[in-house]
């Protein structure tokens, strides 16, 4: 019975090529697959169930898709079991992985729109390969604005890519942290707060939120304050996931299954149910 | 496949698609209760496992079955709210009862599966294909509601994007033996779900059981060509008028005891708007969060997967086992339960049963077989909590009427 569709519940070997720590607590793989494998490219927002041999499955983002083609990027930080397995592999370690998997983010209805990047903590993995899109197809899209907030300077992910962005002319990225440590000169805050000096145009701008639910909540306010249209907001949603497939139930939100519906939802479709309680 | 025994022309791959029957006009025909016997003997013989109902620890439950003698002649169940007994009947029928707590989804979606095995090969690992084929099962006396269940979990397993490989297997190899019913337990609403009580196709063949006027034969319609062919091998004699007027004077019966029902009328958009109900706290009261219901309900398809590794380490075998909406890890992510709540639980249970379920599989979740009354510890009756959620938002409505008038 090894059919296809079996086949989507069972991992396929990846070899970690690089591995690197992004901070004191999150990794990044460099995967590609083991062999003569091929790659099943991954749209930017889409997933990956990981596989660490002997402790399970986590869904993780695919935080890069590819600049070399032949690799997908992961960026992961420890939260349990499983993914304090992940965070410890070394090159040359093989994991197991299934994907990609969900609905990514609308970037073809983004272009000729100003593009808000709203993010917290780990939720800037997944919304890299947006700004990798953004960089290299820059001239597709309106202003750009980078929002990013983290707990804690120590916590900020891919330092050197913020650089990047920041150094170009044509990206505006801001950074602030919960609380401040010595030697931290820039903002301290709700990510929330530094919406109000971003320049954009609200009618015809595409928002784009990966965070913390609570802070993804608070977004979405000041967004629709400025007049951003719900339609025109999307997110990325978290939900116990076992199977990615829409079979096991768990990520269940309303009628829709984040795994397969998402995670990346437009806030219209969402928006009555995002401030239910225990929905 | 196990009916390829048969020498029928254009037989063969086991795959043929059977022409419809039209509704009503299948000849019918009648066999004496030893019949039954020779029934599962046939089907044993072209190599169908015979699962059937049958007593154990004081229930009727599915299991494999042999002969005649292991169904439970003579005996019903009587249901309430919280309540299952088995009583003795008057007569000697063989399928004289309802329902009992295991419904057949066992057999299509199994309680744990092996979803894979794995052995570490170097730094890397090498993967055992998943299990074998599910066995060719002859279900015997599946009753209407649960024709309809099998058909939701098949939209389920099979309808989507996703095609589980198990279920699609089992369900296109089983012999389905229906029953129609001749009466209802006090837990049932099938009517109102239009599951029942007489099921007019899905099935291979269909027995009602007359037990009137001290008589004891079955009348017996075929479903499908299979159905036809394992017939002709037990030599029916047709049926006439009076008994075809007999089978329809069973199921108004059996439609007649139904006192339960559901009012569908836009109940996904009711509960919709009806999420912050009173009525949630209420039943949350009561509610155990035990799980039974979803365990016992027909159509619920909710897993978890389970790593089990050796000693050594050297191999792992991934499980899948059946979850519940109402278990602590069911909506568990890093920093706590999404669902902590018995509110939020139960909310989520009968919201997705009534509601959300036609948006992912365009029908309703529940089929009406009562087993989630019946089972509930503390009896609570979902036909009741959606008629209070009705009256409630009902009021509502009219408060809001009322108001603006
Ligand atoms: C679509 C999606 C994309 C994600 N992308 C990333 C990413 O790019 N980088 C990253 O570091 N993390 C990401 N996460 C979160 C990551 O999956 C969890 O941190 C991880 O599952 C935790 O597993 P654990 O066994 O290490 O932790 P534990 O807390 O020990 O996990 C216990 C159980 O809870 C479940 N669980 C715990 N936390 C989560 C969670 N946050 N989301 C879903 N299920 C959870 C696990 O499946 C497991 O069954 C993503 C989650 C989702 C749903
Ligand atoms: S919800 Fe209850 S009555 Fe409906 S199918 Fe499930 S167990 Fe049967
Ligand atoms: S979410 Fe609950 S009600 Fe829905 S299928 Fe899963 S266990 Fe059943
Ligand atoms: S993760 Fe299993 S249904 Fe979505």
């Amino acid at each position: 019975m090894h059919t296809e569709a079996a086949e989507r519940l069972v991992p396929t070997p990846y070899v970690v090529r690089d591995a690197w720590q992004e901070t004191h607590n999150v990794v990044s793989l460099e995967l590609a697959p083991e062999g003569d494998g091929v790659l099943e490219p991954c749209a930017p927002g889409q997933f990956n169930m990981l596989w660490a041999f002997g402790a399970g499955e986590a869904p993780i983002s695919a935080s890069s898709v590819g600049a070399s083609g032949s690799a997908v990027l992961h960026t992961i930080r420890q939260a349990g079991n499983v993914t304090r397995a992940l965070c410890a592999a070394a090159p040359g370690d093989v994991i197991g992985l299934r994907g990609p998997f969900g609905r990514g983010w609308p970037l073809e209805r983004a272009r000729g729109r100003d593009v808000i990047v709203m993010a917290g903590g780990i939720g800037l993995a997944p919304l890299r390969p947006v700004l990798e899109h953004l960089e290299t197809f820059r001239d597709d899209f309106g202003r750009v604005t980078l929002l990013y907030g983290t707990r804690s300077p120590e916590d900020i992910l891919f330092r050197g890519e913020l650089e990047n962005w920041r150094g170009r002319f044509d990206f505006d990225v801001q950074v602030t942290v919960d609380t401040a440590v010595r030697g931290w000169a820039s903002n301290v805050g709700a990510v929330t707060e530094l919406l109000p000096r971003a320049v954009f145009e609200p009618e015809r701008s595409m928002a784009l939120l990966c965070g913390p639910e609570i802070m993804m909540r608070f977004c979405i306010q000041a967004l629709r304050g400025r007049g951003v249209p719900p339609e025109w907001i999307h997110l990325s949603m978290e939900r116990n996931m076992k199977c990615a497939v829409g079979l096991c139930g768990h990520c269940q939100w309303g009628a829709d299954f984040v795994c397969k519906d998402g995670p990346v939802f437009p806030l219209d479709r969402i928006e009555g149910r995002l401030s239910v309680r225990e929905r | 496949m196990g009916t390829q025994k048969s020498g029928t022309p254009g037989r063969g791959d086991g795959r043929r698609v059977d022409p419809p029957d039209v509704p009503g006009g299948a000849p019918a025909s009648l066999l004496e209760p030893a019949a039954v016997g020779d029934l599962l003997r046939i089907l044993r013989e072209q190599g169908y496992r015979t699962i059937g109902p049958t007593l154990q620890d004081e229930a009727i439950v599915y299991d494999e079955i042999e002969g005649l003698g292991d169904l439970p002649a003579g005996l019903t169940d009587r249901q309430q709210p919280g309540e299952y007994r088995i009583e003795e009947r008057s007569d000697d029928a063989l399928f004289g009862y309802n329902l009992g707590p295991r419904s057949w989804k066992q057999y299509f979606f199994p309680p744990s599966l092996r979803l894979f095995a794995a052995r570490r090969a170097g730094r890397g690992f090498e993967i055992e294909p998943p299990d074998a084929d599910p066995p060719a099962l002859a279900l015997i006396g599946i009753r209407p509601c649960e024709i309809a269940g099998l058909d939701v979990q098949a939209r389920v397993f099979t309808g989507g994007g996703h095609v589980d490989p198990w279920f699609a297997a089992a369900r296109e190899r089983a012999f389905l033996v229906a029953v129609q019913c001749a009466q209802a337990a006090a837990t049932c609403f099938c009517g109102s779900m239009s599951t029942g009580p007489r099921a007019e196709r899905g099935f291979d063949l269909a027995l009602t059981e007359l037990l009137d006027e001290g008589e004891h034969r079955f009348l017996v319609e075929p479903g499908s060509a299979r159905g036809r062919e394992v017939l002709a091998v037990l030599h029916p004699t047709p049926a006439g008028p009076a008994e075809r007027a007999r089978a329809e004077a069973a199921t108004r019966r059996a439609e007649s005891q139904l006192s339960r029902s559901v009012d569908g009328e836009g109940l996904p958009e009711l509960l919709e708007a009806a999420l912050e109900h009173p009525r949630w706290a209420e039943v949350a009261e009561r509610c155990l969060s035990c799980a039974n219901c979803t365990m016992v309900c027909p159509t619920c398809f909710c897993h978890t997967v389970e790593e089990v590794n050796d000693l050594s380490g050297e191999r792992t075998e991934r499980w899948r086992r059946w979850d519940s909406c109402f278990s602590g890890e069911h909506a568990y992510i890093h920093g706590g339960d999404l669902r902590p709540s018995t509110r939020g639980r139960y909310r989520q249970w009968l919201t997705h049963k009534f509601g959300t379920w036609h948006a992912q599989f365009g029908s309703s979740g529940c089929v009406g077989c009562g087993r989630c009354i019946a089972w509930c510890p503390v009896g609570i009756d979902v036909t009741e909590e959606l008629a209070a959620l009705r009256v409630g938002s009902d009021r509502a409505e009219t408060a809001e009427t009322e108001e603006a008038t």
